[in-house]
Parts: structure tokens; sequence; C-alpha cells
């Protein structure tokens, strides 16, 4: 069996279907890129696997346990974290403690504990905190720790919001558009830090992306949607050069 | 049966009423997003404005009666220009909070000013009542009536059918992007504001005969007017009417037929129910954010 | 300038992050344990409303500061623990015992508030907690077997194992500030752990905090929960102090203050919360100085200014008028909210920053620094 597997999954707004019997399967460390043209369903696809909104068919398996159901805050505890288009981040707060949210799916205290900060309370803040400089170093983030995001570029953000995903040490990284908004050289940084992901970290990877050379250089397989559905599967270069790929981005 | 349709016909007047101070937050919130609880205030503001130029200075009614809306449109505009649009763009628990603070210094000046006393204006309909059968309706409840079922038709049909209308609600969805379009977003605010307080003041002067003119009075109508705009979807002009009429016959039949006490509650309780059931109100829409 | 060079994990940890916390809040503390004996008791008594003002303050900000949910109705809570406490003492309950059934019951109506209050965001949960603040009150005033109605509830003297502490003895005074620090540093442990940024999430963006594994409706219900407990219990140390409760004590006007409260002190800080319930409880003494000197010195300067007798004494009549009208502290209460929210929207804590900062950059401290930025928010509708 697929390490994640997705069987005809759709999404109906009314008439209109935003992702339509859409199968496909993710296996163990591998990275899986979804492209299409705007309005194909890709993000759509996101917010389905991430349970913000309920799919109006077809099921989620992750790890072989049906995950349709569950619901959308047990996700991350399922060990499945995800970054979002246009950044979500929590502006008013600084980026520590953005990324210890992250961190949230793996606290076990409990209210009396913290209201009294218990000595376990303390120890466990204190693992937490280990865990968070190992992605901040890892994503070279070590200036910003006690910025607010709010004063924070975008580029910056970007990062920040892919070391909150990584904090909640997840087995599946969904990556919305890691690079839109960055210029060249983020990009740069940001293609090898997906791939370190993959094999430092041993993260499966499913990400969606319009910049093709980034896709080309990090993806090991390449879905292409267009209107809700499944145009192509297979290799970058397989994908790229299939005639209804060629034929959805040049208008044809 | 009699009495049922005597309840509802003073329920669907007093909802009238609640449905006028309703147009009042909904205009200005479809047009600016700001939830105005000075509203029932200015009615208040109006009553007094009404009976200054009325019976302290012996105009005749209806002169004197759009002399009060004319006052309060000018008054509508300097508190907005005053208060409120140093504050534009900024989070809307600010913009609550000065309207309350606005709200609560009009209440108290008021009481400065002319006083606590109960004031009344007379009004050519004071007295009169129509019969129909055994039914006794009282002129000036009517009269509330059609003046709101007036008014809404009229703001209805300006906002949906005049470009200045199309503007207000393109400022209300995003107000930056209706200025780049060449949207006098300033202006167009002041001018909601003005109408807003308008429509307040004309409910100020109707309700003298019925709730007299006192410097509490908005308050108390102000805050059966949320639940109204509220049930009606906040957004809606129609809803505040159709909100205003559910929450005034709700209060006028629990008066009559429950236990003493529900009358106050029975509005909040109906209303808590609905939000419960449908947090956006029987009218609203609801649009999810996207991610 | 101090900077802190931070050597372990701990020093973020810390509730202080430097030696000069510990001798600035220490000095504080010493100021505060001597108050009783060296002020007098109008002030000492004014200090009391402080604690128990400063207590709501903290809880409110709790659910409104951090959690970003809007409450109207936190004087709905205060009346529940304020009335717990005063009817399980009818029956001879001891103090601890009922304290913390008032704050127990108001958490759990707190909660149950919580359930129906998830589904409703801004303006739509003002309306909401407005709606219950006004059950509530109805409740109190109908309920007469066991609120005795409209007549109101005595509160006897409070007694702590067999000691009696009378309202106006340092004793009372200590119980409230002692309840003030406690929940203040329950409230600092809560926000440097899972819970408190978890709060802080959901304000900030309920779908990123739910991607991340944050269970937005349970926080959301804890957060009220908690917020109510507060409340809860300053509303067991209100009854106490005022001796005498009654339904109209706890009207809107009440939440209202509330929310004066943390709005002029300053809605991201605790700090806030203290700094707002002193200004607030101030406004009382303000009004009774307006009415009493205010009149004499304006007349006075006025003649001093070459005013004849007679227009002096009409100026000190009209004033003295002005300053005793019925209205007058609703009249202050819309301004002050008006001119903080406009000119000093960081409220007084955010003003006792800036002057930190102006004096620790001196010359070079630049206006711009606090400015605040018009966000231009797009439709709230879409949310």
């Amino acid at each position: 069996m697929s390490y994640f597997r997705a069987e005809n999954l759709s999404l109906h707004f009314g008439g209109l279907k935003a992702v339509d019997s859409v199968s496909f399967a993710v296996e163990k460390g591998e990275i899986l890129s979804i492209i299409g043209p705007n309005g194909a369903g890709k993000s759509s696809i996101f917010n389905l696997i991430s349970r913000i909104y309920p799919p109006t068919h077809g099921k989620i398996f992750f790890e072989d346990q049906d995950i349709t159901h569950q619901p959308a805050y047990d996700i991350a505890g399922l060990g499945i974290a995800r970054t979002f288009q246009n950044i979500e981040l929590f502006e008013n707060a600084t980026v520590l403690s953005n990324l210890l949210v992250g961190r949230h799916r793996h606290s076990t205290t409990s209210l009396w504990q913290e209201l009294l900060f218990m000595p376990s309370v303390r120890a466990s803040e204190k693992l937490h905190r280990r865990r968070v400089e190992q992605v901040i170093e890892f994503l070279d983030l070590e200036p910003y720790r006690d910025k607010l995001i709010s004063g924070l570029p975008y580029g910056v953000r970007k990062v920040i919001e892919l070391a909150r995903a990584l904090c909640s040490e997840p087995k599946l990284i969904l990556l919305d558009e890691p690079s839109s908004g960055l210029n060249v050289e983020e990009t740069d940084d940001m293609s090898f830090w997906i791939r370190d992901m993959k094999s430092e970290l041993g993260i499966t990877v499913l990400m969606v992306e319009h910049d093709m050379s980034l896709v080309n250089r990090v993806s090991d397989r390449v879905i292409a949607l267009n209107y809700g559905k499944v145009l192509a599967m297979g290799s970058p270069s397989e994908v790229q050069s299939h005639p209804d790929v060629v034929a959805a981005y040049l208008g044809a | 049966m009699l009495d049922f349709v005597q309840q509802l016909v003073s329920g669907i007047a007093l909802g009238c009423v609640y449905g006028l101070i309703a147009l009042g937050f909904v205009l200005i919130y479809k047009a600016t997003e700001v939830v105005n609880f000075a509203q029932g205030d200015l009615m208040m503001l109006g009553g007094f404005f009404g009976f200054t130029f009325i019976s302290m200075l012996g105009f005749n009614y209806w002169f004197g009666f759009a002399c009060a809306v004319a006052a309060m449109a000018v008054f509508g505009m300097v508190a907005e220009r005053v208060v409120v649009r140093p504050i534009l763009g900024y989070p809307q628990f600010s913009i609550i909070m000065v309207t309350i603070g606005l709200g609560f210094f009009l209440r108290s000046m008021a009481g400065i000013i002319w006083g606590t006393d109960d004031l009344k204006i007379d009004t050519p309909f004071s007295q009169g009542v129509l019969k129909i059968g055994s039914l006794v309706l009282a002129h000036d409840k009517l009269s509330v009536i059609a003046a709101t079922v007036i008014l809404c038709t009229l703001l209805y049909l300006f906002f949906n059918r005049t470009t200045l209308g199309t503007a207000m609600r393109a400022s209300s969805e995003n107000m930056l992007a209706a200025y780049y379009m060449g949207i006098p977003v300033k202006r167009v605010v002041s001018i909601v504001w003005a109408i807003s307080a308008a429509v307040a003041g004309t409910a100020g002067v109707l309700l003298a005969p019925i709730t007299f003119v006192h410097s509490n009075v908005g308050l108390v109508l102000g805050l059966k007017a949320f639940p109204a705009a509220v049930l009606g979807g906040f957004g809606s002009i129609p809803g505040a009417l159709v909100g205003g009429v559910l929450i005034g016959v709700i209060e006028s039949m629990a008066g009559f037929y429950l236990p003493q006490g529900w009358k106050d509650v029975a509005p909040y309780i109906v209303l808590l129910a609905v939000l419960l059931l449908k947090p956006e109100g029987l009218f609203g829409h609801h649009v999810r954010k996207k991610v | 300038m101090r900077f802190i060079f931070k050597t372990d994990y701990e020093d973020d940890i810390r509730l202080f992050p430097h030696s000069g916390y510990v001798w600035t809040y220490g000095t504080l503390l010493v100021l505060l344990a001597i108050a009783p004996f060296v002020l007098s008791s109008y002030i000492m008594s004014q200090l009391v409303f402080v604690c128990i003002y400063a207590t709501v303050g903290v809880g409110l900000m709790i659910l409104s500061g951090f959690t970003g949910q809007a409450s109207l109705g936190h004087a709905a809570f205060l009346a529940i623990g304020a009335y717990t406490a005063a009817y399980l003492q009818q029956y001879n309950v001891p103090f601890p015992v009922y304290f913390l059934a008032a704050g127990l019951l108001t958490g759990v109506i707190g909660a149950l508030v919580g359930f129906p209050a998830l589904r409703l965001q801004g303006i739509y949960l003002v309306i909401a907690t407005i709606s219950f603040a006004f059950i509530v009150e109805e409740i109190l005033a109908r309920w007469e077997s066991v609120t005795h109605g409209n007549e109101g509830m005595r509160v006897k003297t409070l007694s702590l194992f067999g000691l009696m502490i009378p309202r106006d003895s340092p004793s009372f005074y200590f119980l409230c500030l002692g309840f003030l620090i406690l929940t203040i540093i329950g409230t600092l442990n809560l926000l440097r752990s899972p819970t408190g940024r978890a709060f802080i999430a959901i304000r900030d963006s309920e779908t990123a905090a739910r991607s991340m594994g944050v269970n937005v409706a349970l926080y959301k219900v804890k957060s009220f929960a908690i917020s109510a407990a507060i409340t809860g219990f300053a509303g067991a140390l209100f009854a106490h102090k005022l001796t005498f409760i009654s339904p109209e004590m706890f009207t809107l006007l009440l939440s209202i203050e509330f929310i004066i409260v943390i709005l002029i002190g300053g809605t991201f800080s605790l700090h806030g919360a203290v700094l707002g319930a002193i200004f607030l409880v101030m406004i009382d003494p303000f009004l009774t100085y307006l009415k009493d000197d205010m009149p004499g010195i304006i007349s006075g300067s006025a003649s001093a200014l070459g005013a004849s007798k007679a227009t002096a004494s009409n100026i000190q009549s009209s004033v003295a008028a002005f300053a005793s009208a019925n209205g007058l502290k609703g009249a202050i209460y819309g301004f002050i909210i008006v001119v903080f929210v406009l000119f000093e929207p960081l409220g007084l804590y955010g003003r006792w920053l800036k002057i930190k900062l102006f004096f620790q950059l001196f010359p070079l401290y630049k206006r711009a620094t606090f400015k605040r930025q018009k966000i231009y928010v797009k439709s709230e509708r879409n949310r």
C-alpha cells in the first residue's frame, strides 16, 4: 500500500467542480509536485487534506489509516504539516512563539500544570526550544528569533512558515507554492531546503508550485491538473511534454 | 383572537422602530463595515432636536421635523469627521469602542443640556385612531410603520440602483481598492453617516409621541435594535426591517402571553437561538476565508 | 540601554529577564505591603477596588487581548461569582469553600457560554455576550427565592478560620492584592506554555492554528472558562467589599467599564490591566474633586484675572451645576474612550514604553517608531 493516497477525491461548490475525482498516491520519501494553471484545483486538494473543506466524495488515506473524517486539528497530530499560499502566520507574536506553536502537537502538559508552571512544564518547554533551535539552524533563521512577524519582509515570512511546519516534526509536509513571491536567490535556497528535508530529515513532500524550474530541480514525480481533473502523472519531463498539459498551458 | 391581532399590530409598530434604528446600523455597516453603537443615541438626539424646533421654538410640525432631520444629517457628518475618520482603516474593535464612547458622551450631554424629564412633542396625529371593526390602531403607531416602509424602500433602491450606492458597497468590500478606483472614499463615508444620522433623526421625531423624549431612550431602544440588525444579517436593508419586526412582535407577544420579565429577555433568547443555528443571521451570507 | 546576553534557554522562560525587574517589582511589592499603615482609609478602599478591577481586567485580557474574543458580558460573570458567594454564605459555608465555588461555577458557566460562541465572530460575538449579560441580569432580578430579586442581598463580614476580616481592614486588602498577584503569575505562566501560545495563535489566525494541531474549539472554550473563573473569584471579593449586591449593579455599564480598563491600560500586556484599573478607579475621586473644589478654583482665578464679584459667583455656580450634573460620569467615560482610541491606541502602558524608549535612545528617538500602520482591512465578512 502507498504511504499517502487520495481516492476519487471530489470537491463541489454548488455546480462548480473544484476537484473532480482525483486519485493519486505519494510514496514514502518522495517529492511529488502538483502543477496546473490557476484555478485548476491544486490548493483545494491541500485544503481537502488538511480538512479546511470536507470532501464531497472520496477518501484520503495516510499510513493505511482513513483520515477523511478526522477533525482538522488531528491532521497535524498524525504528522501532516502544511504551509499556506498567502502566508498565515501569527502576526502579532515573535518568530520564536510562532515556531513554538508548531510544537503544539507534541505538548503533553495539562492546564493545571501550566498554571503553576511545574517542573515538568519547564522541562518540556526546554525540550521544545531545543527542537525549535534545530529548525532555526536548518533554515538560517538565527537573526529573527525575537522579532515580531508584522515587521518582517515577505521572503523571511515564507521561510518562517516553512520552519513552523518543520517544528511539528512532520512525516508528510504540504507546501502550497513555496516559491511564490520569492526572488531568484531565495527560490534557490528554497529548492536546497526542500531537497534537504527529503534527504536529511526523511520527510515526504507534497508540493503545489508554479515555478517549473523549481519543480524540475526537486521533484521525483509530477501531477498535472486542469479543471479539477488529473491530466498527466509521471516524471517532470514526461508530464511537461504530455500533449494535454501543453494544450492546457497554451490554451489550445 | 382580537387580542392577538392587536398585539401583532403594536408589535409590528414597535418592531418598525427597531427596524428604523437597525436600518441606521446596517447603512453604516454596509458602507464602512463599522458597527455604530451610538446609533440609538443619535436617534435620541434626533428626538431632542425635534423637541427644540417644534416645542421650544414653536415651528410648524412638518417644518420642525425637516429641520431636525437636516440638523441630524449635519451632526452625523461632524461626528464622522471628528471621531470616525481618524481611525478608518484600523481594526473593527477600535471603531466599536469609539462609537460606544460617542454614545456615552451624547447621552450624558443630552441629559445635561435638556434635563432628565420626559419631554413631549405635539404632533398632528397624536390623538387620532383608526378603527377597523373592533380593532383600534393609533395614528402615531401607523405613522411609524408607514415611514419605516417608505424609508426602507428608498434606501434599498438607493443602494442597489444608484452609482453612489455602488460606490458605498465597493468601499465596504475593500476600502483601499475602492480608493484606487477613483471612489472618493472619505466623502462616501461622510455621506453615509449623514444619511444614517438623518434616518435616526426621523425615527427619533416619529417616536417622540410614543416613547417621550428622554436621554436614556436611545440606549434602551438601541440595544433592542441590535438583535434586530443581527437577526436580519447586519448587511441587509430588508433584513433590518424583517429583523426589527420579528423582535417587536416577539417582545409584544412575550409581554402579553408570558409571565412578567420575559418581555425584556425574549428578544435576546431568540437572538441567541438564531445565532446558534445560523451564525450569520437570517439574511446574511457567510463566505469562507480563502487560504 | 541594557543588552541581555542569553546563555541558556532558561533565559527566555524566566518571568524576570534580568535583575532590574526583580528590583523594580520587589520595591513595588514592599510599597504595597506598607501601604495600609501609611495611607488614609479612603485611599486604601480605592486600592482594594483597583485590585478587584485589575483582577477582572486580567481575566478579560486573557479572553479579549490574547484569544481575540471580544466580550461585553463580563459584568454577568462578576455577578454570578458575587451571588454564588452571597448565597452560600447564608448557609454558613466557610469562605475558602464558597470562594472556590464562586470561581468554579462561573468558570463552568463561562465554558457553557463559550460553546455557542465558537461559531461567532466579531460583532456577532459582542452582541451574543451582551444578550447573555441581559439574560443573567433578568434572572437575578426574577429568581427571588435565591437572589431576593431587586431587593438585593446582604453579604456578611468575611470570616476566615474564625478570624473576622472586615471590608476596610488591611487583611482584606492583602487578600485582594494576594489574589491579584496569584492571578497575574498564573496568567504569565499560561502565556509561556503551550496553552497561552495556542490562545495567541487563535487570535492571529484560526486556520493556521488548526493546521498546526490546535483544537481551536477546545481552546476557545478553555479561554472563556479561565476568563470567567477569574472574574467569578473577583466577584466573590467584590461582594464582600460592597457588603450589598443587587442586580442593577451588574449592568452593561459595568461590562463597558471592564473594557475601558483593558483598553486604557493597553490590550497587549498585563501591565495594561493594572494601569487601566488604577485609572478607572481614580475617575470617582476626580469627579468628587470636580464637584467640591473646581468651582471655587475657577471663580477664584476668574476674579484674580479681574472679573467682578458678581461674574465670579455666576461662574462659580454654573461650573458647580455642570460638575454636579447627573450624567457627567458617562460623558467623561465617553470622552476618555474616544480620546484613548484616537490618540493613545496602545494605552497607558504603551505610553510608558514610549517614554522609556525616548530616554534610552536619547537623543536619537524617532517619532515614527510607534506610528500605527493603517491596515485598511478588507471586508471582515469574508472570514
